[in-house]
Protein backbone atom coordinates (compact mmCIF):
# COMPACT_ATOMS: atom_id res chain seq x y z
CA UNK A 1 0.00 0.00 0.00
CA UNK A 2 2.85 2.39 0.85
CA UNK A 3 4.40 1.52 -2.49
CA UNK A 4 1.20 2.49 -4.32
CA UNK A 5 1.16 5.88 -2.60
CA UNK A 6 4.73 6.51 -3.76
CA UNK A 7 3.90 5.52 -7.34
CA UNK A 8 0.83 7.78 -7.33
CA UNK A 9 2.86 10.70 -5.99
CA UNK A 10 5.47 10.11 -8.70
CA UNK A 11 2.83 10.28 -11.43
CA UNK A 12 1.54 13.53 -9.99
CA UNK A 13 5.02 15.09 -9.71
CA UNK A 14 5.27 16.73 -13.17
CA UNK A 15 1.91 18.45 -12.67
CA UNK A 16 2.88 19.46 -9.11
CA UNK A 17 6.16 21.01 -10.27
CA UNK A 18 4.43 22.96 -13.06
CA UNK A 19 1.61 24.16 -10.80
CA UNK A 20 3.94 25.31 -8.02
CA UNK A 21 6.58 26.87 -10.26
CA UNK A 22 4.34 28.51 -12.87
CA UNK A 23 1.13 29.16 -10.98
CA UNK A 24 1.67 29.47 -7.22
CA UNK A 25 5.04 31.23 -7.55
CA UNK A 26 3.88 33.91 -10.05
CA UNK A 27 0.73 34.42 -7.97
CA UNK A 28 2.90 35.25 -4.95
CA UNK A 29 5.36 37.17 -7.13
CA UNK A 30 2.71 39.49 -8.55
CA UNK A 31 1.77 40.44 -4.98
CA UNK A 32 5.45 40.93 -4.06
CA UNK A 33 6.07 43.02 -7.19
CA UNK A 34 3.11 45.27 -6.42
CA UNK A 35 4.96 46.40 -3.26
CA UNK A 36 8.00 47.54 -5.24
CA UNK A 37 9.10 50.16 -7.68
CA UNK A 38 9.95 47.54 -10.31
CA UNK A 39 11.33 48.94 -13.57
CA UNK A 40 11.46 46.67 -16.64
CA UNK A 41 15.27 46.93 -16.53
CA UNK A 42 17.19 47.66 -13.35
CA UNK A 43 16.93 46.86 -9.66
CA UNK A 44 13.56 46.82 -7.87
CA UNK A 45 13.18 48.58 -4.52
CA UNK A 46 10.38 48.67 -1.98
CA UNK A 47 7.93 51.55 -2.41
CA UNK A 48 4.75 50.19 -0.81
CA UNK A 49 2.03 51.32 -0.92
CA UNK A 50 2.78 53.73 -3.79
CA UNK A 51 1.58 51.40 -6.55
CA UNK A 52 -1.80 51.15 -4.86
CA UNK A 53 -2.21 54.81 -3.97
CA UNK A 54 -1.23 55.71 -7.55
CA UNK A 55 -4.24 53.74 -8.80
CA UNK A 56 -6.55 56.39 -7.39
CA UNK A 57 -4.70 59.18 -9.21
CA UNK A 58 -4.54 57.38 -12.53
CA UNK A 59 -7.10 59.19 -14.67
CA UNK A 60 -6.82 56.69 -17.50
CA UNK A 61 -7.49 53.88 -15.05
CA UNK A 62 -10.83 55.41 -14.03
CA UNK A 63 -11.79 55.66 -17.70
CA UNK A 64 -10.65 52.11 -18.37
CA UNK A 65 -12.45 50.71 -15.30
CA UNK A 66 -15.74 52.36 -16.26
CA UNK A 67 -15.40 51.31 -19.87
CA UNK A 68 -14.61 47.70 -18.90
CA UNK A 69 -17.57 47.64 -16.52
CA UNK A 70 -19.96 49.02 -19.14
CA UNK A 71 -18.67 46.53 -21.68
CA UNK A 72 -19.06 43.66 -19.18
CA UNK A 73 -22.70 44.54 -18.50
CA UNK A 74 -23.55 44.86 -22.20
CA UNK A 75 -21.82 41.59 -23.17
CA UNK A 76 -23.18 39.57 -20.24
CA UNK A 77 -26.79 40.60 -20.88
CA UNK A 78 -26.74 40.22 -24.68
CA UNK A 79 -24.61 37.09 -24.79
CA UNK A 80 -26.69 35.34 -22.14
CA UNK A 81 -30.01 36.13 -23.81
CA UNK A 82 -28.77 35.05 -27.26
CA UNK A 83 -27.01 31.90 -26.04
CA UNK A 84 -30.06 30.83 -24.02
CA UNK A 85 -32.31 31.50 -27.01
CA UNK A 86 -30.09 29.37 -29.24
CA UNK A 87 -29.98 26.57 -26.65
CA UNK A 88 -33.80 26.53 -26.42
CA UNK A 89 -34.03 26.50 -30.22
CA UNK A 90 -31.81 23.43 -30.62
CA UNK A 91 -32.57 21.52 -27.41
CA UNK A 92 -34.84 18.88 -28.99
CA UNK A 93 -33.74 16.15 -31.37
CA UNK A 94 -35.34 17.02 -34.67
CA UNK A 95 -34.27 17.20 -38.27
CA UNK A 96 -31.49 19.66 -38.98
CA UNK A 97 -30.66 20.27 -35.33
CA UNK A 98 -27.12 18.90 -35.71
CA UNK A 99 -26.44 21.31 -38.57
CA UNK A 100 -27.77 24.28 -36.59
CA UNK A 101 -25.68 23.41 -33.53
CA UNK A 102 -22.54 23.08 -35.64
CA UNK A 103 -23.23 26.36 -37.46
CA UNK A 104 -23.65 28.26 -34.19
CA UNK A 105 -20.59 26.64 -32.63
CA UNK A 106 -18.26 26.85 -35.63
CA UNK A 107 -16.97 30.43 -34.93
CA UNK A 108 -15.34 28.93 -31.82
CA UNK A 109 -12.91 27.04 -34.10
CA UNK A 110 -11.46 30.37 -35.28
CA UNK A 111 -8.96 31.79 -32.80
CA UNK A 112 -10.13 34.92 -31.03
CA UNK A 113 -7.36 37.12 -32.42
CA UNK A 114 -8.11 35.81 -35.93
CA UNK A 115 -11.79 36.47 -35.38
CA UNK A 116 -10.93 40.05 -34.36
CA UNK A 117 -8.96 40.51 -37.59
CA UNK A 118 -11.84 38.99 -39.53
CA UNK A 119 -14.25 41.54 -38.08
CA UNK A 120 -11.77 44.36 -38.63
CA UNK A 121 -12.12 43.70 -42.35
CA UNK A 122 -15.80 42.78 -42.24
CA UNK A 123 -16.73 46.10 -40.64
CA UNK A 124 -14.21 48.25 -42.52
CA UNK A 125 -15.19 50.83 -45.09
CA UNK A 126 -12.55 49.61 -47.55
CA UNK A 127 -13.61 46.02 -48.13
CA UNK A 128 -16.39 45.33 -45.63
CA UNK A 129 -19.89 44.47 -46.80
CA UNK A 130 -21.32 45.92 -43.59
CA UNK A 131 -19.29 48.99 -42.62
CA UNK A 132 -20.52 50.31 -39.28
CA UNK A 133 -21.97 53.79 -39.23
CA UNK A 134 -19.85 56.43 -37.50
CA UNK A 135 -22.03 56.60 -34.37
CA UNK A 136 -20.13 54.56 -31.79
CA UNK A 137 -18.51 51.94 -33.99
CA UNK A 138 -15.67 51.04 -31.64
CA UNK A 139 -17.67 49.42 -28.84
CA UNK A 140 -20.37 48.14 -31.18
CA UNK A 141 -17.96 46.25 -33.39
CA UNK A 142 -16.35 44.53 -30.39
CA UNK A 143 -19.78 43.53 -29.07
CA UNK A 144 -20.80 42.07 -32.44
CA UNK A 145 -17.53 40.15 -32.63
CA UNK A 146 -17.87 38.64 -29.15
CA UNK A 147 -21.52 37.68 -29.69
CA UNK A 148 -20.63 35.93 -32.95
CA UNK A 149 -17.63 34.13 -31.53
CA UNK A 150 -18.96 33.00 -28.13
CA UNK A 151 -22.75 32.56 -28.49
CA UNK A 152 -22.40 28.96 -29.71
CA UNK A 153 -19.92 28.02 -26.99
CA UNK A 154 -22.25 29.25 -24.25
CA UNK A 155 -25.20 27.66 -26.04
CA UNK A 156 -23.42 24.30 -25.76
CA UNK A 157 -22.90 24.63 -22.00
CA UNK A 158 -26.51 25.77 -21.44
CA UNK A 159 -27.62 22.83 -23.58
CA UNK A 160 -25.96 20.35 -21.22
CA UNK A 161 -27.89 21.96 -18.36
CA UNK A 162 -31.18 21.87 -20.29
CA UNK A 163 -30.73 18.22 -21.16
CA UNK A 164 -29.97 17.27 -17.57
CA UNK A 165 -33.56 18.17 -16.59
CA UNK A 166 -35.59 14.92 -16.45
CA UNK A 167 -38.38 14.68 -19.02
CA UNK A 168 -40.94 13.59 -16.39
CA UNK A 169 -40.69 16.96 -14.68
CA UNK A 170 -41.94 18.66 -17.86
CA UNK A 171 -44.48 15.88 -18.29
CA UNK A 172 -45.88 16.53 -14.81
CA UNK A 173 -46.05 20.28 -15.42
CA UNK A 174 -47.94 19.68 -18.66
CA UNK A 175 -50.48 17.44 -16.95
CA UNK A 176 -50.97 20.09 -14.26
CA UNK A 177 -51.86 22.50 -17.05
CA UNK A 178 -48.86 24.84 -16.78
CA UNK A 179 -48.41 27.31 -19.63
CA UNK A 180 -45.14 27.37 -21.53
CA UNK A 181 -43.99 30.54 -19.77
CA UNK A 182 -44.83 29.09 -16.35
CA UNK A 183 -42.88 25.92 -17.15
CA UNK A 184 -39.90 27.99 -18.22
CA UNK A 185 -39.95 30.27 -15.17
CA UNK A 186 -40.84 27.68 -12.51
CA UNK A 187 -38.99 24.62 -13.80
CA UNK A 188 -36.36 25.32 -16.45
CA UNK A 189 -34.69 28.34 -14.86
CA UNK A 190 -34.55 27.09 -11.22
CA UNK A 191 -33.28 23.65 -12.23
CA UNK A 192 -30.62 25.22 -14.42
CA UNK A 193 -29.27 27.55 -11.76
CA UNK A 194 -25.82 25.92 -11.45
CA UNK A 195 -25.31 25.98 -15.22
CA UNK A 196 -26.57 29.55 -15.46
CA UNK A 197 -24.22 30.57 -12.64
CA UNK A 198 -21.29 28.94 -14.44
CA UNK A 199 -22.08 30.62 -17.76
CA UNK A 200 -22.63 34.03 -16.19
CA UNK A 201 -19.38 33.81 -14.22
CA UNK A 202 -17.43 32.93 -17.34
CA UNK A 203 -19.03 35.82 -19.21
CA UNK A 204 -18.31 38.33 -16.45
CA UNK A 205 -14.71 37.25 -15.82
CA UNK A 206 -14.02 36.93 -19.57
CA UNK A 207 -15.32 40.45 -20.21
CA UNK A 208 -13.44 41.97 -17.27
CA UNK A 209 -10.27 40.58 -18.87
CA UNK A 210 -11.06 41.78 -22.41
CA UNK A 211 -7.93 42.52 -24.40
CA UNK A 212 -7.56 40.97 -27.88
CA UNK A 213 -10.72 42.47 -29.36
CA UNK A 214 -9.87 46.07 -28.39
CA UNK A 215 -6.15 45.73 -29.07
CA UNK A 216 -6.89 44.59 -32.61
CA UNK A 217 -10.16 46.31 -33.51
CA UNK A 218 -9.81 49.75 -31.96
CA UNK A 219 -6.29 49.93 -30.47
CA UNK A 220 -8.02 51.40 -27.41
CA UNK A 221 -9.15 54.49 -29.29
CA UNK A 222 -10.56 56.87 -30.21
CA UNK A 223 -8.98 58.94 -27.38
CA UNK A 224 -8.55 55.89 -25.09
CA UNK A 225 -12.33 55.52 -24.97
CA UNK A 226 -12.09 51.74 -25.54
CA UNK A 227 -9.06 51.03 -23.35
CA UNK A 228 -9.80 48.00 -21.15
CA UNK A 229 -8.21 47.19 -17.79
CA UNK A 230 -5.91 44.50 -19.18
CA UNK A 231 -4.79 46.90 -21.94
CA UNK A 232 -3.88 49.31 -19.18
CA UNK A 233 -1.81 46.63 -17.41
CA UNK A 234 0.01 46.00 -20.68
CA UNK A 235 0.63 49.72 -21.15
CA UNK A 236 1.95 50.22 -17.60
CA UNK A 237 4.33 47.28 -18.04
CA UNK A 238 5.60 47.58 -21.59
CA UNK A 239 5.00 51.19 -22.62
CA UNK A 240 5.65 52.95 -19.31
CA UNK A 241 8.07 50.14 -18.32
CA UNK A 242 6.69 50.13 -14.77
CA UNK A 243 6.11 46.49 -13.81
CA UNK A 244 5.30 47.37 -10.17
CA UNK A 245 2.37 49.54 -11.16
CA UNK A 246 1.15 46.86 -13.61
CA UNK A 247 1.37 44.30 -10.78
CA UNK A 248 -0.64 46.59 -8.49
CA UNK A 249 -3.48 46.86 -11.01
CA UNK A 250 -3.30 43.08 -11.58
CA UNK A 251 -3.74 42.40 -7.86
CA UNK A 252 -6.81 44.66 -7.70
CA UNK A 253 -8.27 42.87 -10.75
CA UNK A 254 -7.47 39.49 -9.14
CA UNK A 255 -9.38 40.42 -6.00
CA UNK A 256 -12.33 41.58 -8.11
CA UNK A 257 -12.36 38.26 -9.98
CA UNK A 258 -12.10 36.30 -6.73
CA UNK A 259 -15.23 38.10 -5.50
CA UNK A 260 -17.10 37.18 -8.70
CA UNK A 261 -16.02 33.55 -8.39
CA UNK A 262 -17.00 33.28 -4.74
CA UNK A 263 -20.44 34.71 -5.53
CA UNK A 264 -20.79 31.89 -8.04
CA UNK A 265 -19.77 29.32 -5.42
CA UNK A 266 -22.38 30.70 -3.04
CA UNK A 267 -25.09 30.38 -5.66
CA UNK A 268 -24.00 26.81 -6.39
CA UNK A 269 -23.92 25.84 -2.73
CA UNK A 270 -27.33 27.34 -1.96
CA UNK A 271 -28.80 25.02 -4.58
CA UNK A 272 -27.29 21.85 -3.14
CA UNK A 273 -28.23 22.76 0.45
CA UNK B 1 -42.50 26.73 -31.75
CA UNK B 2 -44.07 25.15 -34.79
CA UNK B 3 -42.04 23.43 -37.47
CA UNK B 4 -41.90 26.31 -39.90
CA UNK B 5 -40.96 28.80 -37.23
CA UNK B 6 -38.16 26.48 -36.13
CA UNK B 7 -36.73 26.01 -39.61
CA UNK B 8 -36.99 29.66 -40.65
CA UNK B 9 -35.40 30.94 -37.42
CA UNK B 10 -32.72 28.25 -37.39
CA UNK B 11 -31.76 28.77 -41.03
CA UNK B 12 -31.68 32.56 -40.73
CA UNK B 13 -29.45 32.35 -37.66
CA UNK B 14 -27.20 29.71 -39.25
CA UNK B 15 -26.68 32.02 -42.24
CA UNK B 16 -25.83 34.89 -39.87
CA UNK B 17 -23.27 32.76 -38.03
CA UNK B 18 -21.70 31.23 -41.14
CA UNK B 19 -21.64 34.45 -43.17
CA UNK B 20 -18.45 35.99 -41.64
CA UNK B 21 -16.53 32.76 -42.24
CA UNK B 22 -17.64 32.49 -45.84
CA UNK B 23 -17.04 36.18 -46.40
CA UNK B 24 -13.44 36.05 -45.15
CA UNK B 25 -12.70 33.19 -47.56
CA UNK B 26 -14.23 35.21 -50.39
CA UNK B 27 -12.46 38.45 -49.42
CA UNK B 28 -9.11 36.66 -49.21
CA UNK B 29 -9.20 35.70 -52.91
CA UNK B 30 -10.94 38.85 -54.15
CA UNK B 31 -8.62 41.20 -56.04
CA UNK B 32 -9.01 44.43 -58.01
CA UNK B 33 -9.27 42.52 -61.26
CA UNK B 34 -11.35 39.57 -60.09
CA UNK B 35 -10.12 36.61 -58.11
CA UNK B 36 -6.61 35.35 -57.46
CA UNK B 37 -3.94 34.51 -54.90
CA UNK B 38 -2.42 38.03 -54.81
CA UNK B 39 -3.58 38.74 -51.27
CA UNK B 40 -1.86 35.58 -50.09
CA UNK B 41 1.29 36.55 -51.99
CA UNK B 42 1.33 39.93 -50.20
CA UNK B 43 0.66 38.19 -46.87
CA UNK B 44 3.85 36.17 -47.24
CA UNK B 45 6.10 38.77 -48.90
CA UNK B 46 5.33 42.17 -47.34
CA UNK B 47 7.85 43.52 -44.83
CA UNK B 48 5.53 42.99 -41.85
CA UNK B 49 3.88 39.82 -43.11
CA UNK B 50 4.26 36.13 -42.31
CA UNK B 51 7.67 34.55 -42.85
CA UNK B 52 8.29 30.77 -42.89
CA UNK B 53 10.00 31.04 -39.50
CA UNK B 54 6.74 32.32 -37.96
CA UNK B 55 4.85 29.28 -39.19
CA UNK B 56 7.64 27.05 -37.89
CA UNK B 57 7.48 28.80 -34.50
CA UNK B 58 3.73 28.22 -34.33
CA UNK B 59 4.19 24.56 -35.18
CA UNK B 60 6.90 24.19 -32.50
CA UNK B 61 4.79 25.91 -29.83
CA UNK B 62 1.66 23.94 -30.72
CA UNK B 63 3.49 20.58 -30.87
CA UNK B 64 5.28 21.21 -27.55
CA UNK B 65 2.08 22.36 -25.88
CA UNK B 66 0.00 19.44 -27.16
CA UNK B 67 2.71 16.87 -26.31
CA UNK B 68 3.47 18.37 -22.91
CA UNK B 69 -0.19 18.73 -21.97
CA UNK B 70 -0.94 15.12 -22.96
CA UNK B 71 1.98 13.72 -20.96
CA UNK B 72 1.50 15.80 -17.81
CA UNK B 73 -2.31 15.47 -17.82
CA UNK B 74 -2.21 11.71 -18.43
CA UNK B 75 0.17 11.09 -15.53
CA UNK B 76 -1.71 13.47 -13.24
CA UNK B 77 -5.13 12.18 -14.28
CA UNK B 78 -3.99 8.61 -13.61
CA UNK B 79 -2.59 9.63 -10.22
CA UNK B 80 -5.78 11.48 -9.21
CA UNK B 81 -8.11 8.85 -10.62
CA UNK B 82 -6.47 5.69 -9.30
CA UNK B 83 -4.04 6.44 -6.45
CA UNK B 84 -4.20 7.79 -2.91
CA UNK B 85 -1.19 9.77 -1.73
CA UNK B 86 -0.53 12.60 0.73
CA UNK B 87 -1.36 16.04 -0.69
CA UNK B 88 -3.54 14.61 -3.43
CA UNK B 89 -6.63 16.70 -2.72
CA UNK B 90 -4.63 19.89 -2.17
CA UNK B 91 -2.83 19.49 -5.49
CA UNK B 92 -6.08 18.79 -7.31
CA UNK B 93 -7.70 21.89 -5.81
CA UNK B 94 -4.65 24.01 -6.70
CA UNK B 95 -4.79 22.77 -10.28
CA UNK B 96 -8.47 23.67 -10.58
CA UNK B 97 -7.76 27.06 -8.97
CA UNK B 98 -5.80 27.99 -12.10
CA UNK B 99 -9.21 28.44 -13.73
CA UNK B 100 -10.10 31.12 -11.19
CA UNK B 101 -6.94 33.13 -11.78
CA UNK B 102 -7.01 34.05 -15.46
CA UNK B 103 -3.48 34.35 -16.62
CA UNK B 104 -3.77 37.90 -17.90
CA UNK B 105 -3.36 38.89 -14.25
CA UNK B 106 -0.19 36.90 -13.52
CA UNK B 107 1.49 37.18 -16.91
CA UNK B 108 3.55 40.14 -15.72
CA UNK B 109 4.98 37.95 -12.94
CA UNK B 110 5.49 35.04 -15.35
CA UNK B 111 7.43 37.39 -17.62
CA UNK B 112 9.82 38.22 -14.75
CA UNK B 113 9.98 34.60 -13.57
CA UNK B 114 10.83 33.23 -17.03
CA UNK B 115 13.53 35.87 -17.28
CA UNK B 116 15.10 34.58 -14.04
CA UNK B 117 15.01 31.04 -15.46
CA UNK B 118 16.74 32.16 -18.67
CA UNK B 119 13.55 31.52 -20.66
CA UNK B 120 12.72 35.05 -21.75
CA UNK B 121 11.78 35.51 -25.41
CA UNK B 122 11.73 31.70 -25.67
CA UNK B 123 9.31 29.36 -27.44
CA UNK B 124 9.90 26.76 -24.70
CA UNK B 125 8.98 29.27 -21.99
CA UNK B 126 5.80 30.21 -23.89
CA UNK B 127 4.89 26.52 -24.32
CA UNK B 128 5.32 25.84 -20.59
CA UNK B 129 2.98 28.71 -19.74
CA UNK B 130 0.42 27.45 -22.27
CA UNK B 131 0.66 23.92 -20.81
CA UNK B 132 0.07 25.20 -17.27
CA UNK B 133 -3.06 27.08 -18.29
CA UNK B 134 -4.29 24.01 -20.13
CA UNK B 135 -3.92 21.87 -16.98
CA UNK B 136 -7.19 22.47 -15.08
CA UNK B 137 -9.34 21.34 -17.99
CA UNK B 138 -7.10 18.51 -19.14
CA UNK B 139 -6.28 17.05 -15.70
CA UNK B 140 -9.97 17.14 -14.80
CA UNK B 141 -10.86 15.50 -18.10
CA UNK B 142 -8.21 12.75 -17.75
CA UNK B 143 -9.10 12.04 -14.14
CA UNK B 144 -12.72 11.46 -15.16
CA UNK B 145 -11.58 9.26 -18.06
CA UNK B 146 -9.38 7.07 -15.84
CA UNK B 147 -12.08 6.79 -13.17
CA UNK B 148 -14.44 5.45 -15.82
CA UNK B 149 -12.16 2.52 -16.71
CA UNK B 150 -13.14 -0.71 -14.87
CA UNK B 151 -10.67 -1.57 -12.07
CA UNK B 152 -10.64 -5.26 -13.14
CA UNK B 153 -8.93 -4.34 -16.41
CA UNK B 154 -5.99 -2.86 -14.53
CA UNK B 155 -5.80 -5.64 -11.93
CA UNK B 156 -5.68 -8.43 -14.50
CA UNK B 157 -2.75 -6.66 -16.16
CA UNK B 158 -0.96 -6.45 -12.81
CA UNK B 159 -1.56 -10.13 -12.15
CA UNK B 160 -0.03 -10.83 -15.55
CA UNK B 161 3.12 -9.12 -14.29
CA UNK B 162 2.90 -5.76 -16.05
CA UNK B 163 4.80 -2.94 -14.34
CA UNK B 164 2.80 0.13 -13.34
CA UNK B 165 4.06 2.14 -16.29
CA UNK B 166 3.51 -0.81 -18.61
CA UNK B 167 -0.09 -1.10 -17.43
CA UNK B 168 -0.65 2.59 -17.99
CA UNK B 169 0.80 2.61 -21.50
CA UNK B 170 -0.50 -0.71 -22.82
CA UNK B 171 -3.80 -1.20 -21.00
CA UNK B 172 -5.04 2.17 -19.79
CA UNK B 173 -4.13 4.53 -22.62
CA UNK B 174 -6.25 2.76 -25.27
CA UNK B 175 -9.16 2.84 -22.82
CA UNK B 176 -8.98 6.63 -22.35
CA UNK B 177 -8.42 7.55 -26.00
CA UNK B 178 -11.54 9.77 -26.35
CA UNK B 179 -10.30 11.85 -23.42
CA UNK B 180 -6.84 12.13 -24.96
CA UNK B 181 -8.31 13.30 -28.28
CA UNK B 182 -10.37 16.01 -26.59
CA UNK B 183 -7.47 17.19 -24.44
CA UNK B 184 -5.07 17.23 -27.41
CA UNK B 185 -7.51 19.04 -29.67
CA UNK B 186 -8.21 21.66 -27.03
CA UNK B 187 -4.49 22.17 -26.44
CA UNK B 188 -3.88 22.59 -30.16
CA UNK B 189 -6.72 25.04 -30.76
CA UNK B 190 -5.60 27.16 -27.80
CA UNK B 191 -1.88 27.17 -28.49
CA UNK B 192 -2.23 27.70 -32.25
CA UNK B 193 -4.51 30.72 -31.79
CA UNK B 194 -3.25 32.22 -28.52
CA UNK B 195 -2.40 35.89 -28.82
CA UNK B 196 -1.94 37.58 -25.44
CA UNK B 197 0.64 35.20 -23.92
CA UNK B 198 3.02 35.30 -26.95
CA UNK B 199 2.53 39.08 -27.16
CA UNK B 200 3.87 39.44 -23.63
CA UNK B 201 6.45 36.64 -23.58
CA UNK B 202 8.03 36.96 -27.05
CA UNK B 203 9.97 40.09 -27.99
CA UNK B 204 11.99 39.54 -31.15
CA UNK B 205 10.25 39.25 -34.52
CA UNK B 206 12.22 36.07 -35.26
CA UNK B 207 10.42 34.39 -32.38
CA UNK B 208 6.92 35.59 -33.35
CA UNK B 209 4.18 33.04 -33.87
CA UNK B 210 1.94 33.33 -36.94
CA UNK B 211 -0.82 35.08 -35.01
CA UNK B 212 1.60 37.72 -33.73
CA UNK B 213 2.95 38.24 -37.24
CA UNK B 214 -0.49 38.74 -38.77
CA UNK B 215 -1.65 41.07 -36.00
CA UNK B 216 1.63 42.92 -36.44
CA UNK B 217 0.61 43.63 -40.06
CA UNK B 218 -2.31 45.54 -38.64
CA UNK B 219 -0.67 47.28 -35.69
CA UNK B 220 2.68 48.11 -37.31
CA UNK B 221 1.13 49.74 -40.35
CA UNK B 222 1.14 53.49 -39.94
CA UNK B 223 -0.57 54.20 -43.22
CA UNK B 224 -3.51 52.29 -44.61
CA UNK B 225 -4.24 48.76 -43.47
CA UNK B 226 -4.02 45.98 -46.09
CA UNK B 227 -7.39 44.45 -45.18
CA UNK B 228 -7.41 41.89 -48.00
CA UNK B 229 -4.04 40.46 -46.94
CA UNK B 230 -5.31 40.38 -43.34
CA UNK B 231 -8.28 38.27 -44.41
CA UNK B 232 -5.85 35.95 -46.19
CA UNK B 233 -4.01 35.67 -42.86
CA UNK B 234 -7.29 34.91 -41.06
CA UNK B 235 -8.00 32.08 -43.52
CA UNK B 236 -4.44 30.76 -43.27
CA UNK B 237 -4.71 30.51 -39.48
CA UNK B 238 -8.29 29.24 -39.40
CA UNK B 239 -7.96 26.42 -41.94
CA UNK B 240 -5.96 23.98 -39.74
CA UNK B 241 -8.42 24.54 -36.89
CA UNK B 242 -11.49 24.10 -39.09
CA UNK B 243 -10.08 20.92 -40.67
CA UNK B 244 -9.25 19.39 -37.28
CA UNK B 245 -12.59 20.50 -35.97
CA UNK B 246 -14.44 18.85 -38.85
CA UNK B 247 -12.64 15.55 -38.25
CA UNK B 248 -13.01 15.50 -34.51
CA UNK B 249 -16.16 17.49 -33.84
CA UNK B 250 -18.00 14.48 -32.47
CA UNK B 251 -15.50 13.56 -29.79
CA UNK B 252 -14.73 17.19 -29.07
CA UNK B 253 -18.33 18.09 -28.33
CA UNK B 254 -19.01 14.80 -26.53
CA UNK B 255 -15.89 15.04 -24.37
CA UNK B 256 -16.73 18.62 -23.64
CA UNK B 257 -20.31 18.02 -22.58
CA UNK B 258 -19.46 15.00 -20.42
CA UNK B 259 -16.80 17.05 -18.63
CA UNK B 260 -19.21 19.92 -18.12
CA UNK B 261 -21.88 17.62 -16.76
CA UNK B 262 -19.65 16.03 -14.19
CA UNK B 263 -18.35 19.44 -13.13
Amino acid sequence: MRRRAVIGALYATPAAVLVVLFFVAPLLLVGWMSLHRWPLLGKPRVNAPDNYTAIGDNALLTTAAWFTLRYTVIITVLLFVIAFGLALLVQNRRKGVGFFRTAFFLPMAVGFASASLLFLGLLSEEIGPLPLADGSPALGSAVLLVLWRFAGFNMLILLTGLQAIPVDVYEAARIDGATRWQTFRRITVPLMRPTIALVLTMMVTGSLLAFDQFWILTRGGPDNSTTSLVMLIYREAFVRLDLGSAAGISVVLLVLLAVVSSVQLTVLRRRSA
Amino acid sequence: MNRWGYYVTGTALAILFLFPLVWSGWASVRTDSGFGAENYARLFTSANGIRPVHVLNSVIVSATTVGGTLIVATFAGYAFGRFKFPGRDLLFLLTLAILMVPYATILIALYVLLGWLGLEDSLVGLSIVLIVFQLPFSVFMMRNSFEAVPVELEESARVDGCTSLGTLVRIMLPAVRPGLVTVGLFAFLTSWSEFFAPLILLNSTDKFTTVLAVVNMRTASHGSIDYAALEAGVVFMAVPCLVLFAFMQRSYVRGFTSGALKG
